[in-house]
């Protein structure tokens, strides 16, 4: 008897594209408390020290962080299209339309990676002896948070980045199809929400004096 | 919904996947299975959790230095705290029983992500090593109380990383295990079953997953924080930096307020599966529990603050917080009132899972009531901080959920092991059991009341007596933990076969055969006009 219990009746082929989308929505929301609490913590301390806040936002490039805006919104409509394109079919449009959008991901990081050099070769960064010794204690908030808020988003950009990279693949083999678009779909939901928290994170560090 | 007891095949329990042995277990996607890993998994976490308590109760059999010193016995409650809470209490019922029966309750053959299921498994194991490595490695075992509160969570000496960062990985676990019960809930309800016929245990199960995708990361972001804090010094929460420790608080209630809903209402839900059946009758007032179960999910968010009234808050805040607090025991009352209100004129039937459930509701309502003495403004400057604030959530935490869980393990291990255990002493088990946790914990809110403080390994000669109570009161409570063990144990290998529905109820995990087959129902079930979970008539 138990010979035909075998393998495959572990896994029911259970796919249903409705799950895989409210599932991810779900996990949205999760990640959003999760930007949420930091966004509490930025106001209370911004609250608290706005003349800090507005002299530490000084030290911050306006145009590296506009153009990184702009490059992200673009993503978010590449990856957008190649949803579009998949269910009509176009495997190659697709795939080169979410090659694409990885690669302005990592335009987003090298921009990242120099503006953060910056920071570090002007001698900022956590517990630096120039910000304990120099700045006030809202400065040292402000760029505390800096780091923690940007960092963790390029965090969230890199899983984007590993979560295309499958995505790419699916398509590729034929797994990822206009019938099971599940993969790329949700890849492009967690593209909007990192998008869309940059769109946040950008007028409250760059902008906002 | 006709029973059957044809069993064709293997069952879940000796079936055999892809691999052998353990690795069938420990990477099988299947529902049961992964309650079963949980069951274990949190049954070895509670039994240490337990030698933890008893070691502290040890020490205050005696004023001075009994067994430990002030800094083992700091560790020691910290540990305690950290065990019970995030690897025992928050994932216990919703982990194992909504794991094991959740799907089999609304007809389904499995959770929406099987393979995520197992993840969340994974994660748990994860973050239960993390702590572990905290508690063996390093600088000494953390001391800041299972809160930790900043700042001394980043001043402390003592290991504490790894067990911030392991209860930051069991959150996820946690948030994960909610996201696949929603889904599940939504889109896997077998035809027939509408959101009005659904099983109270599932219903509250979808309200404890909201509050575990919605709190759980609140909590998350603060832990990265205090560990950021530790490793790099960002400032957040140190005040010598600009930051603010109090704002460490808020953020830490937010999430470990709604926590404690997330570990009491699927508690209520399995109270609510247990005493309709023992009682042969309708659940009084479904519709009330369903509105009540969403009503504690929702107003459990905005009450966080009473567990800072003397932390500093201004007085507006603290009268918000305080109404807010009371508002949030009605509807924990209204179930109170349906379960009453369900036995009466009922057909009762007196087994093990209804005494632990009768117990429940007592144990819940000392609990309970204690709290909206903490709730209050006047009251709580009083009792702050003191022994009457252990008894008052242990009596929840423990008795609330504890005696769930246990009622629940007695209803349901028919189902999950297809053997009955030994009734008589399942309820000798149940007595000691019950007479230990009252002498344990009751004498701790005269202790508190006399103003014994909280979290000292000593106190003052006057509190002896009560203390000693208190210790006998751990031995006695042990011993019933054993028996209730030692008989299930052995009967989940040796009992006798149990029936289909040896309980006689009518929701649809009674259905199938005793162990579920691998994939529950041999065909869906399909719900008539006049099914439902409580239809006894």
């Amino acid at each position: 008897m138990a010979e035909h219990q075998h393998v495959h009746i572990e896994h029911p082929d259970m796919y249903d594209p409705e799950s895989s989308k409210i599932g991810m929505w779900l996990f949205i929301f999760t990640e959003l408390l999760l930007f949420g609490g930091l966004f509490i913590v930025y106001s209370v301390y911004r609250y608290m020290n706005p003349d800090a806040f507005h002299l530490a936002a000084e030290e911050l490039n306006t145009f590296i962080g506009a153009f990184n805006t702009v490059i992200l919104l673009v993503s978010s409509m590449t990856i957008a299209m190649s949803t579009t394109a998949l269910q009509k079919g176009h495997k190659k449009v697709a795939i080169a339309l979410v090659v694409i959008t990885f690669i302005i991901g990592i335009g987003f990081l090298v921009n990242k990676y120099f503006e953060w050099g910056v920071k570090f070769s002007h001698g900022i960064w956590p517990g630096s002896e120039q910000m304990l010794n120099e700045m006030s204690q809202g400065e040292i908030l402000f760029f505390g948070l800096y780091f923690v808020m940007t960092g963790l988003h390029a965090l969230h950009i890199i899983v984007g980045l590993v979560i295309m990279g499958f995505a790419i693949r699916g398509v590729a083999n034929g797994k990822v199809n206009a019938k099971r678009p599940s993969l790329l779909d949700n890849c492009g939901l967690y593209w909007h929400l990192v998008d869309l928290i940059w769109i946040f994170l950008f007028p409250l560090f760059y902008l906002i004096h | 919904m006709h029973t059957t007891n044809a069993v064709n095949g293997a069952n879940y329990l000796t079936y055999q996947g892809k691999y052998k042995g353990l690795l069938g277990w420990i990477f099988s996607t299947d529902h049961k299975r992964i309650g079963l890993l949980y069951l274990y998994s949190i049954a070895t976490m509670f039994a240490t959790g337990v030698l933890l308590g008893l070691a502290m109760k040890f020490e205050l059999l005696a004023p001075g230095k009994t067994i430990m010193d002030a800094q083992t016995y700091n560790a020691t409650f910290t540990v305690h705290g950290v065990i019970m809470i995030f690897m025992v209490v928050v994932p216990g019922l919703p982990a194992v029983f909504g794991n094991l029966m959740m799907p089999i309750m609304i007809g389904a053959k499995d959770v929406a992500f099987p393979k995520l299921n197992l993840l969340s498994w994974w994660l748990y194991i994860a973050g239960v090593v993390l702590v572990l490595c905290a508690l063996l490695f390093g600088s000494g075992s953390p001391d800041t109380g299972w809160t930790f509160y900043a700042p001394y969570s980043f001043k402390t000496g003592t290991n504490l990383l790894p067990a911030v960062f392991g209860a930051f990985v069991l959150g996820f676990s946690s948030i994960l295990t909610g996201l696949n019960f929603l889904v599940t809930i939504h889109r896997l309800r077998c035809p027939g079953l509408k959101w009005t016929k659904l099983p109270l245990f599932v219903w509250t199960l979808y309200g404890t997953a909201w509050i575990q995708l919605l709190a759980t990361p609140v909590v998350g972001i603060t832990l990265v924080l205090v560990a950021l804090e530790r490793v790099f010094g960002v400032g957040v929460f140190d005040p010598a930096l600009g930051g603010d420790p109090v704002l460490y608080q808020h953020l830490f209630w937010i999430y470990s307020h709604p926590a404690v809903y997330i570990m009491i209402l699927p508690a209520m839900g399995a109270i609510s599966e247990i005493i309709p059946t023992f009682s042969q009758k309708h659940i009084f007032g479904y519709k009330a529990i369903i509105a009540s179960t969403l009503s504690i999910a929702f107003v459990g968010y905005l009450v966080w603050g009473h567990h800072m009234f003397t932390a500093g808050m201004s007085g507006t805040a603290q009268y918000y917080f305080s109404l807010l607090t009371f508002i949030v025991a009605i509807p924990s009352a209204i179930k109170v009132f349906n379960w009453i209100s369900t036995m009466y004129k009922g057909s009762i039937n007196i087994q093990t899972p209804f005494y632990w459930a009768v117990s429940f509701i007592f144990v819940f309502m000392v609990g309970g009531l204690s709290g909206l003495v903490l709730g209050s403004l006047a009251t709580d400057i009083y009792v702050h901080d003191t022994a009457f604030v252990v008894a008052h959530f242990h009596y929840i935490v423990f008795g609330g959920t504890g005696f769930a869980f246990f009622a629940a393990m007695h209803y349901w291990f028919p189902k999950i092991f297809g053997r009955m255990y030994d009734k008589a002493w399942a309820n000798i088990g149940w007595l000691v059991f019950t007479i230990g946790f009252l002498a344990l914990y009751s004498p701790m809110f005269y202790l508190g009341m006399m103003g014994m403080p909280r979290r000292y390994y000593d106190y003052l000669e006057e509190f002896h007596g009560g203390n000693i109570l208190s210790t006998l009161g751990s031995w006695v409570l042990v011993t019933g933990f054993i028996i209730i063990v030692v008989n299930l144990v052995r009967s989940a290998r040796k009992g006798e076969p149990a029936e289909v529905n040896p309980w006689h109820s009518k929701t649809l995990e009674w259905t199938v055969p005793s162990p579920p087959p691998v994939l529950n129902f041999e065909k869906e079930p399909v719900l008539g006009e006049k099914d439902g979970p409580y239809n006894y008539d």
